[in-house]
């Protein structure tokens, strides 16, 4: 709308500019509008071009080419346009050509407004759209913080693990003590990083080790686990937070949709500069009934990683053959 | 002596009972259960006086299992947390012991049990309890039981249920299952957008239905999916024409 007010303005300046040089007034006028509508032309395909293709800040050149290119497009267009109209018109002819420089270093103005005005536009955009990505990211990983923190507090997880250590702690005092540590340790781990959004996948590995060895003591021969972690993969960084929901809904649909000894599988591998891990566990599909709004569940895990990578591919499911497989892919920046 | 089993999906939680139990001498216990699907089979098999019973527990939670038991033993729920059954146990006078719970504790759950068994029937109230729990659920999945088989039929497979005496015959592709209960029990439970009461004796999955047809003078009869053909009564016609918009 600005721009269309702008353009309404210069094909009136240029009329009267026309017209007062001693041409009639329908001459100036055709002339004018012939001009900005060539302009506007190329003012659109400028937009058009910014709206899928937008330079960063060390593209001066390519905007500088852009614009005069099209420049020199436009005046060829309009004085090709012009001159085919007025071809009977002498005193416009030659009006014509002793005014093409000026034409031409105007165009060039006017593109070169119009490329930055888009370009700025554009570029604000982005930004914003950027911010809004990065800010609900946040909340995301907040959310995804007190989820975990319920779950820690999570009273079944709790007062089962406290169960199990007063039961040990008539049998075998030794494994009571080492519950106790392992059961300590891992709430500190959670209220220690709370603030660190990138960490090392070495630690939160050991992080979900401290879990599973909590659950086996709590479910005996029931829970085995089995984690493979490439040695090239313990340095790379992934977000906090990612890996402990699909863990503990490995466990809850493992052993609470089963009878049998159950195995969950975590692995851990670098491909094509992305963290691929992969967390598998046994389910029944028959029997699988889902319920609704427990936990931080894998929708909200898919929307915390578009928004930190602004892509949609990097969680997959997979149910085959009694099998749950989660996949997550961490893309990795050198 | 009091005939004892305990029912709990985690080991050590088990083990505790029992050493809880093993101060006693008036106490036998029979059997320790993984899960709901071996303690019915015990509680079908030793008769028991009294069970120890997780909530929690894989396929089938304690309440589901308790359901499956005509004869219901008496009961000593065990479980971490609970708000929601925590409520019922109270408002049902059932004992219920939480995780973890000190020796102490644990004699007095056990001792009051003794003392109440002795006067009442316990077993009332465990379906007080039961009856309670449900009302205040929405039902997802009946869990039924067929000899020794155990099956949980999730709300969708059901094509319609039918009275049979003192019981409600639930009919799914693949068969049919017995369970003790009323219709005007089902007919509560399960949603009224899913479910229509079409007779006195029938309840079906509204989308179970393929036609409806004239039948004899007067009446109606639903043809379903299935092809079984259910009857109408006039009050059920009626309300089936409003709810297909007819």
């Amino acid at each position: 709308m600005p721009l269309f007010i702008w353009w309404l303005f210069w094909s009136i300046c240029q009329t009267i500019i026309i017209h007062r040089l001693g041409f009639t007034w329908q001459v100036s006028l055709i002339d004018a509008a012939v001009s900005n509508l060539i302009f506007a032309l190329a003012g659109f395909v400028t937009q058009s071009t910014y709206k899928f293709y937008s330079p960063g800040n060390e593209n001066r050149l390519f905007r500088l080419i852009y614009g005069i290119a099209l420049s020199v497009i436009c005046i060829w267009l309009i004085e090709f346009s012009l001159s085919y109209i007025f071809s009977e018109n002498l005193s416009y002819l030659s009006f014509l050509e002793s005014s093409s420089l000026i034409r031409a270093l105007f165009a060039l103005l006017m593109i070169t407004f119009v490329t930055i005005i888009s370009w700025l536009f554009y570029y604000i955009e982005e930004k914003q759209k950027s911010n809004q990505r990065k800010s609900e990211a946040e909340i995301l990983l907040r959310a995804a913080e007190l989820a975990s923190l319920r779950q820690q507090l999570q009273p079944h997880f709790l007062f089962n693990s406290l169960n199990s250590i007063s039961s040990l702690a008539g049998s075998k005092p030794e494994e009571a003590r080492k519950m106790i540590q392992l059961l300590s340790d891992f709430l500190r781990g959670t209220l220690k990083k709370e603030d660190e959004q990138m960490l090392k996948l070495q630690d939160e590995i050991t992080h979900l080790k401290l879990y599973l060895e909590i659950e086996k003591v709590r479910f005996g021969y029931r829970l085995n686990t089995n984690i493979q972690v490439d040695e090239n993969c313990l340095e790379l960084k992934l977000p906090g937070l990612l890996l402990q929901p699909v863990i503990e809904n490995a466990i809850k649909f493992g052993l609470y949709n089963t009878l049998e000894a159950i195995e969950i599988t975590v692995k851990a591998q670098l491909k094509n500069n992305l963290l691929v891990i992969e967390i598998c566990n046994p389910f029944d599909e028959i029997n699988h009934s889902e319920k609704k709004g427990e936990g931080f569940g894998l929708g909200s895990l898919q929307r915390r990683l578009e928004l930190l990578y602004n892509r949609k591919d990097l969680l997959e499911i997979n149910k085959e053959n009694q099998l749950f497989l989660t996949r997550i892919k961490i893309p990795q920046t050198k | 002596m009091i005939n004892i089993v305990i029912i709990d999906d985690e080991p050590l939680a088990r083990q505790i009972i029992i050493e809880y139990l093993s101060y006693r001498n008036d106490i036998c216990i029979l059997q320790e259960c993984n899960n709901g699907f071996e303690g019915i089979k015990a509680i079908m098999q030793f008769k028991p006086d009294l069970i120890f019973l997780d909530i929690q527990m894989p396929k089938i939670n304690g309440f589901e299992m308790l359901e499956l038991c005509e004869e219901k033993p008496g009961v000593i729920f065990t479980t971490a947390f609970d708000e929601y059954a925590l409520k019922a146990f109270e408002l049902n006078a059932v004992d219920y012991l939480l995780k973890p719970f000190n020796k102490e504790r644990f004699d007095n759950a056990l001792n009051k049990w003794i003392e109440f068994s002795e006067k009442k029937h316990p077993q009332l109230e465990v379906q007080n309890l039961l009856n309670h729990i449900n009302s205040n659920n929405d039902t997802h999945r009946i869990v039924v039981k067929n000899g020794t088989q155990i099956r949980i039929i999730p709300i969708h497979e059901i094509i319609f249920l039918e009275a049979y005496d003192d019981y409600v015959k639930i009919n799914v592709n693949d068969g049919t299952f017995i369970k003790k209960q009323t219709m005007s029990y089902y007919e509560n439970q399960l949603n009224s957008n899913q479910f229509l009461r079409v007779h006195r004796s029938f309840l079906v999955q509204l989308n179970q239905i393929t036609k409806v047809e004239p039948f004899e003078k007067n009446g109606h009869i639903a043809i379903l999916k299935n092809g079984a053909r259910i009857p109408l009564s006039r009050s059920g016609y009626a309300k089936l024409k409003d709810v297909l918009g007819l």
